[in-house]
């Protein structure tokens, strides 16, 4: 089989199982519909594995696939790209996708959706695929607004539950308004380059790295930079970035697989894989850049606050996805693509296993999520338990797990940048694995360790989970041990990405990251004597106290601080204002337009108006036919009289 | 070509069928009156394939022409043809003819073949008003298409019948005699012709292709429709039978924006650039205004009538850019929204048929009895929404891509309908599909039989073949696009 056609068959065998599992679910039945599911996804996963040594021994691929349509001189493309980024993301995708679609056996067992899960996961997958694997913008687009609409089919999966389907429209929605920009920006790009493929746009940015619009209100602006804020904000839809982060939490009403699939492993890392996509244009911006760190450290470090005051499991592990896109963004405003990419694969894996961890929980406490009725489930559920220990310490940052090098890259790399920004980015990032290594050991006592506060009849049930569970999160616990110890020389040291990640010398901190480098041993020994390690021993400690040993200080610091928990416990108010001044507000102008405009002004002025006037005139004119003859002969008789002398006068 | 009038057949054979129908047919006989009807529907359609499969992509001239001497003392003929602009929407039309068959096919039960009759007969008559090429012939076909349209209406209408009729006959009759008044002063310009393409290169004074302009506009502008003449068309369509609502947004909504590639453009090229900065604020107005003003209504209908304006205000917005891409991304969203609104109006049509209820506020969770159903709601509110892959996409795309090249904020603005087209669309879907079974009527309803999923199934194939290769189309589109928008860029005087 040559390349092409697997580059072929690895987004349609997924495409392929969420047909037949969506079209014929009821006919294969629940056996038939996940074999079929997980066939595509494997079949995806080991191509993917094939394609990666292809490119590694340097076969790199460009090209169309088909023409979509032309239209004046531009013609748009399907095509694929197949570079280091591109497979990297294709492994982390595949893989996970593949641990899911296993682990959903167990997990959604009794539900009545089952082929229907399926064929959306699967159909996730092929999204997601065609998203990464794009070679120009409108591809791209394709697939963003594709997995959106995945992802807006599994929020709302269990359909009536009211929270699900709100929070299903408001992921959509929130989604809808980063893709406005996105879809601005490839419309400039179209418009100043003449093309949407990937290969000539970059190779012409450098040409217009000095053009201005001048149509913005604040005068000339670098072309460049409007563009990169443009695509940006697709990106902070999608990688919920703060203003527009806040579907994400509430998109935990979808099942727990998807939790870990979508909303922490893949889709949401599809802004950080943009923004290194494009990481041609996005250098030739240091005012793009400086945005995109600045929200970064905001949504790092605030969102991580959101995670100590939440009760419910998911929602823990989900505000802390949010402070870990954070991360990869500050890494993307520092110039150091790679790094992002580095965090972007490790938390793939070390957060799908925490959701996947939680979903076990959430499987053996019959959907309870609220960890103030749990505690003490070490003892029930080792396997769990020791993989959601792995999941934390990796989260924390501690050496050796994943987390550890990626986190410590992306500081070390912030640290020696020097664009506007830098400073707070430091700080935040800084202060973000305090408060990391806090909750995410907040929850893993809450949950695990401490008396068990359930009720009897669900203390009686509890057990391990079933083999298709804890297989899974066996298997994602290894990446998550040694992802960072082994990636990490090649991925961001050495030259893994090549031509597909573009740092122009002198920007951000990988080049001082790179020269510091004295192998992995070094970097561990470095990273223990360093600050940040010291901050995630501290978080752990501390939750160690309030927690285990001296549980009545949460309360008593809740009740000290009222006015910060408050404003936590209402997430600093973002959808209270949300609700009120967009949703609310476009309702009541949409209301407004409708009975001032539509119905008043238009109707009933200019329409029933002309038609009102109309019928007082014909009332009025219809008294001239009064129906006498002597009338009409009257006025017959004066006509000829008044013609006729007019006949006179002009004679 | 000529030998085989393909146009003609795509006019007179529906026509004929419709009459036949009504020989035919009584209330007493409903199952004969149905099939013929469908033959006809079925035949209408198979004439029109040569159209596309002879069709020369390369050449923007007329094709498949007939010219035939009708009144010969005002040189009025009997002249037919099609290019690029009009091939598709004769295709779209005959398309959509047998669906409204299929949907109408149990559910009237007063005055089928009278019904029947309407919609061959009316079928006919709007692909004479894409065919013709004698302004005269034009406007015949142009106003006796309403006919039909004022019966379906009239008939098998809702209780405020009378005023959605009145309403649209206000609407439409200033506008259509101020295009015959145009029509005659060309008609003298021309040297007694009424040809449209010598109308096209008449050199005339701004001061008069202003009032031309002006002229046409009236006419075309209600049949988009524009803002502020659209509040018929939400009236029109709460009144109107399923059939009728779907052909009107399918079809009629077209003739308004044809009407502007075939006329304002190409005969009144300099007062359009004149009147550009107008038209173009129209268009963003019925984007955006009333994108909003969709999101707060009750009723489904009305919600997509709505829609429809401000899906047409794409189009509006596209023609005004003047350049190629532009114009094709206008022609793409009419064909992509004759599908989409169509396959809305059934589905509206479906639930309807169960509950005898739009309002939205009488539904909920219709997708725990009607699982098939709701999943061909989903994909249809989806391709309203503009989601990539489906028809809808594709106009919105290429036309706000135009638009960046012209002026980025009206890009900015236009594009404001991915968020408002996505809120009012899944809006309505959460409310009506969406949670826990609302009332003891959801509760029973019956999901959809083998006939509905026919002709929603065949528009899925419509709207997602469309959606993922638009090239089938595009190639016809652009010689006859690239000179009209010569034409429209060469000034006249």
């Amino acid at each position: 089989m040559s390349m092409y056609s697997l580059y072929l068959l690895i987004p349609l065998a997924p495409l392929a199982g969420a047909l037949l599992a969506g079209l014929f679910g009821k006919q294969l039945g629940r056996k038939g519909s996940h074999t079929v599911a997980i066939l595509g996804v494997a079949v995806s996963f080991l191509g993917s594995l094939v394609v990666a040594q292809d490119v590694l021994a340097g076969h790199l691929f460009n090209g169309t696939v088909y023409t979509w349509l032309t239209t004046e001189d531009v013609s748009l493309t399907v095509g694929f790209l197949i570079d280091p980024l591109t497979v990297t993301l294709m492994l982390v995708v595949t893989f996970v996708s593949l641990m899911v679609h296993i682990y959903t056996i167990g997990y959604m067992e009794d539900d009545p959706g089952y082929q229907r899960f399926f064929s959306y996961i699967s159909l996730f997958t092929f999204s997601m695929l065609m998203l990464v694997m794009a070679n120009n913008f409108l591809q791209l687009f394709f697939g963003w607004e594709a997995v959106g609409l995945v992802s807006y089919l599994l929020i709302g999966f269990w359909y009536t539950r009211p929270t699900a389907i709100y929070a299903n429209l408001k992921a959509f929605l929130v989604n809808r308004v980063g893709d406005l920009g996105f879809l601005l920006g490839i419309g400039l790009i179209l418009a100043h380059f003449g093309s949407l493929d990937y290969a000539t746009v970059f190779e012409r940015a450098p040409q217009l790295a000095h053009e201005t619009v001048d149509w913005l209100p604040g005068g000339p602006a670098s072309l460049l930079t409007v563009v990169c804020l443009l695509l940006f904000v697709g990106a902070m839809g999608k990688s919920a970035q703060m203003p527009l982060h806040v579907w994400l939490p509430d998109s935990m009403e979808g099942p727990t697989p998807i939790s870990a699939l979508i909303h922490a492993a893949t889709m949401v890392t599809a802004g950080i894989f943009m923004v290194s996509r494009m990481s041609p244009l996005f250098e030739l911006s240091e005012t793009a850049r400086s945005v995109v760190l600045v929200i970064g450290a905001c949504t790092a470090l605030f969102m991580a606050f959101l995670g100590i005051v939440q009760n419910d499991i998911k929602r823990v592990v989900a505000y802390s996805t949010l402070s870990q896109l954070g991360y990869m963004t500050v890494a993307l405003g520092a110039s150091a693509y790679p790094v992002a990419i580095f965090h972007l694969g490790t938390h793939a894996f070390f957060k799908a296993l925490l959701f996947l961890g939680a979903g076990s929980v959430i499987h053996a406490m019959h959907h309870e999520q609220d960890m103030r009725r749990m505690g003490g489930l070490r003892r029930y559920m080792p396997v769990t338990y020791l993989t959601a220990l792995v999941g934390s310490l990796a989260l924390a940052g501690i050496p050796p797990f994943a987390g550890f090098f990626s986190k410590d890259a992306i500081i070390e790399a912030v640290q020696a940048t020097d664009i506007p920004g830098a400073g707070f980015a430091t700080f935040a990032v800084m202060a973000g694995v305090f408060v990391t290594a806090f909750y995410s050991f907040r929850m893993l006592f809450m949950t695990f360790h401490g008396a068990p506060r359930m009720d009897a009849h669900t203390r009686e049930h509890l057990h391990e989970s079933p083999w298709v569970i804890t297989l899974p999160l066996v298997l994602l616990a290894i990446p998550s041990v040694l992802a960072g110890y082994l990636a990490m020389e090649p991925l961001v040291v050495g030259d893994y990405f090549g031509a597909s990640i573009a740092v122009l010398p002198g920007n951000g901190g990988l080049h001082e990251l790179r020269e510091a480098w004295h192998g992995t041993g070094a970097f561990i020994l470095h990273g223990v004597q360093s600050l940040p390690f010291w901050l995630a021993l501290a978080g752990i400690a501390t939750a160690a106290a309030c927690y285990l040993k001296w549980t009545q200080v949460p309360a008593l610091c809740m009740a000290r601080l009222r006015g910060v928990y408050t404003l936590l416990d209402n997430k600093y108010y973002f959808d209270r204002f949300n609700e009120i001044f967009f949703a609310g507000g476009a309702r009541q102008v949409g209301q407004g337009l409708w009975q001032t405009g539509d119905v008043r002004l238009i109707d009933g002025i200019m329409v029933n108006g002309s038609a009102n006037l109309v019928g007082r005139l014909s009332m009025r004119l219809r008294r001239v036919q009064t129906g006498y003859i002597y009338h009409y002969a009257f006025i017959m008789i004066f006509g000829v009289f008044l013609l006729m002398s007019l006949w006179f006068v002009k004679a | 070509m000529t030998a085989y009038h393909f146009l003609s057949l795509s006019i007179w054979l529906p026509i004929l069928a419709g009459i036949l129908v009504l020989a035919a047919g009584s209330d007493a006989h409903p199952a004969r009156v149905r099939w013929i009807a469908l033959v006809g529907a079925l035949l209408g359609f198979a004439v029109t394939l040569p159209l596309y499969g002879g069709f020369q992509d390369d050449t923007p001239a007329m094709q498949f022409v007939e010219l035939a001497s009708w009144i010969p003392a005002f040189n009025i003929t009997y002249h037919l043809g099609v290019d690029g602009i009009s091939l598709w929407f004769i295709l779209l039309n005959s398309f959509m003819t047998i669906l409204v068959v299929i949907a109408g096919w149990v559910v009237i039960e007063k005055r089928l073949s009278q019904y029947m009759a309407a919609f061959l007969i009316m079928s006919g008559l709007i692909n004479g008003v894409f065919a013709a090429l004698d302004a005269i012939l034009f406007y015949v076909f142009f106003e006796a298409m309403l006919i039909p349209m004022y019966l379906i209406i009239g008939v098998w209408g809702g209780p405020r019948r009378v005023y959605a009729a009145l309403k649209f006959f206000l609407y439409t009759l200033l506008g259509s005699l101020l295009m015959l008044a145009a029509f005659i002063y060309l008609y003298f310009e021309a040297g007694g012709s009424f040809e449209i393409l010598r109308f096209q290169m008449l050199p005339l004074p701004l001061g008069v292709q202003i009032l031309i302009f002006i002229a046409f506009f009236l006419s075309f502008a209600v049949k988009v429709p524009m803002w502020p003449v659209h509040t018929w068309l939400p009236d029109a369509h709460v009144e109107a039978p399923t059939g009728g609502s779907v052909i009107l947004a399918a079809i009629t909504l077209k003739i308004g924006a044809y009407g502007f590639l075939r006329f304002n453009l190409p005969i009144t090229p300099d007062a359009s650039h004149a009147l550009s900065g107008a038209m173009i604020a129209l268009s963003l107005i019925a984007v955006v205004y009333i994108g909003l003003v969709a999101l707060v209504q009750n009723d489904m209908k009305k919600l997509v009538a709505y829609s429809s304006i401000s899906h047409m205000g794409f189009v509006t917005l596209g023609i005004f850019m003047f350049n190629a891409m532009g114009v094709e991304g206008g022609l793409l969203q009419m064909i992509s929204h004759g599908f989409i609104s169509g396959a809305m109006f059934l589905c509206i049509g479906v639930l309807y048929d169960r509950m005898h209820s739009r309002q939205i506020s009488d539904y909920g969770g219709v997708v725990n009895t009607m699982p098939r159903f709701a999943a061909f709601f989903m994909l249809f509110a989806m391709a309203n929404a503009g989601l990539p892959g489906t028809s809808g996409f594709i106009g919105e795309f290429i036309v706000t891509l135009s638009a960046v090249q012209v002026n980025f904020w009206y890009a900015a603005l236009a594009a404001t309908t991915l968020v408002f087209g996505a809120a009012y669309t899944l809006w309505m879907y959460k409310r009506v599909v969406f949670g826990e079974v609302a009332n003891a009527h959801v509760a029973g309803l019956k999901d959809i039989g083998c006939r509905e999923t026919l002709f929603l199934a065949v528009l899925v194939l419509a709207v997602l073949g469309m959606g993922l290769y638009p090239k089938v189309i595009t190639d016809t589109l652009h010689a006859s696009v690239q000179q009209l928008v010569e034409q429209a860029s060469t000034p006249k005087f």
